[in-house]
């Protein structure tokens, strides 16, 4: 089969604002849905601060582990209302909210179980490709112990900054670019 | 599609790794926006599991008729040179990517992007937002009519230009597959001191960003015809693991 070079990636850039931004974007399920929560939190530069021009981007299971999608190879599900992606821009003081449910665990690699987790994709103007993290549940603590991911972290890399916080409305899960605190970002 | 084989009998497909070879590096001091936005740890392998080779298959009810028409969504046309930019969205064995949403914003004639934070004194178009949206078909080809955006000033370092550009935003079929790039014109002159643009470390790579004009799309006393096609990641090599014994 013929190969063809991938196209390289480019900044987002200052004004994605006028095209990515949805009415429904930060909607991963519609508000009021049983079960649905907010996810906040803020993006940081290295120096602590705030990153006014950030998109976050979340996917992630539904609450049974499934997805509506061809190659799961248990089968595609159908979503109603569950749309399994979330976006949302960050305002003046670097903050964006998603609203959505707890997926469910999604089996591994090797006959693991992973924990219920969301994938994350962070761009802004001043990086010139995504980044990638994951959002894991502070009360699943067996299974982000038994998740082939987290488990496996090198010893620079914090799980903590993969865990999300527990708050009254959902959850807190603040990105760190760089720095102290800087969050475990994948190679995807 | 290839497949990785678990052994908990979960098959999904494992997609190249080959953008690494030709995204720009996320410290790039040319651009100094990235002094402060780049991890300083080394980025962790994720294996591609399920969440991964996934992702949204948005439904065509989020367009509107004239979202692919940059040049008729205001009562009036906007000023500008009036072009289409298509092509196809294909992976990198060749196979088109179809039914996948592609997003586009740019600049208006004048260079200015509609949006509050840019304020250059170059004049906004009130018949011109620079939004545009469209699936691709059933063979991965898109298509939009716009007009072409100006060259327009940045603070990254005295006398800083950027080359005129469409910015595009694809999911593909799965969360490996998401990219956001940029499309630019042929032979423009502020290439050569354009970070952003030359981030991409090969020159033969920066080719892969900018379109080609043609003249078979191109309409007779109406339109200029430019061609760009977009390669997401596809599927990688073969990789089986051993049964359990």
């Amino acid at each position: 089969m013929s190969h063809l070079g991938v196209t390289p990636s480019q900044t987002v850039g200052p004004y994605f604002a006028i095209g990515l931004t949805w009415d429904d974007g930060p909607f991963a399920v519609p508000e009021g849905t049983e079960a649905g929560f907010w996810i906040r939190g803020a993006v940081y530069d290295g120096n602590g601060a705030p990153v006014p021009d950030a998109v976050v981007e979340t996917w992630q299971a539904d609450a049974d582990g499934r997805f509506a999608h061809p190659d799961d190879p248990r089968g595609a599900v159908d979503w109603v209302e569950f749309r399994g992606l979330a976006r949302a821009g960050t305002d003046g003081e670097g903050r964006f909210a998603i609203y959505t449910v707890k997926p469910g665990a999604v089996p591994g690699t090797d006959g693991t179980t992973q924990a219920p987790h969301i994938d994350v994709t962070v761009m802004a103007r001043g990086m010139l490709a995504r980044l990638v993290t994951r959002i894991y549940f502070p009360e699943e603590e067996a299974a982000n112990a038994a998740d082939p991911v987290l488990s496996s972290l090198p010893a620079t890399a914090s799980s903590e900054t993969l865990i999300a916080a527990k708050t009254d409305d959902g959850y807190r899960f603040d990105v760190h670019l760089q720095g102290e605190n800087e969050t475990v970002f994948f190679d995807l | 599609m290839t497949e990785y084989q678990t052994q908990s009998g979960i098959v999904v497909p494992a997609y190249t790794r080959e953008n690494k070879e030709v995204d720009p590096p996320l410290d790039y001091p040319g651009y100094r926006s990235t002094e402060f936005r780049h991890p300083q740890n080394p980025l962790v392998l994720l294996p591609h599991m399920l969440t991964e080779v996934t992702g949204p298959l948005l439904g065509e009810s989020r367009l509107g008729p004239l979202d692919y028409d940059l040049t008729k969504q205001h009562e009036e046309e906007p000023i500008g040179q009036r072009m289409s930019i298509s092509g196809r969205v294909l992976d990198s064995d060749g196979r088109p990517v179809p039914n996948t949403l592609v997003e586009i914003w740019q600049a208006n004639a004048s260079g200015r992007y509609r949006h509050v934070v840019d304020d250059w004194p170059g004049p906004l178009d009130p018949n011109f937002t620079g939004v545009g949206r469209c699936f691709t078909d059933s063979e991965g080809s898109y298509r939009f009519v716009t007009i072409k955006p100006g060259a327009y000033p940045w603070k990254n370092h005295h006398n800083a230009w950027r080359p005129a550009h469409i910015h595009f935003s694809l999911f593909g079929r799965a969360f490996t597959q998401r990219l956001v790039t940029q499309m630019y014109f042929p032979g423009d002159p502020l290439f050569s001191e354009d970070p952003i643009f030359n981030s991409v470390p090969d020159p033969k790579l920066r080719e892969r960003m900018v379109s080609s004009f043609d003249w078979d799309t191109t309409e007779d006393h109406w339109l200029l015809g430019f061609k760009w096609d977009i390669v997401l990641r596809g599927p990688d090599a073969v990789v089986f693991e051993e049964p359990h014994a």
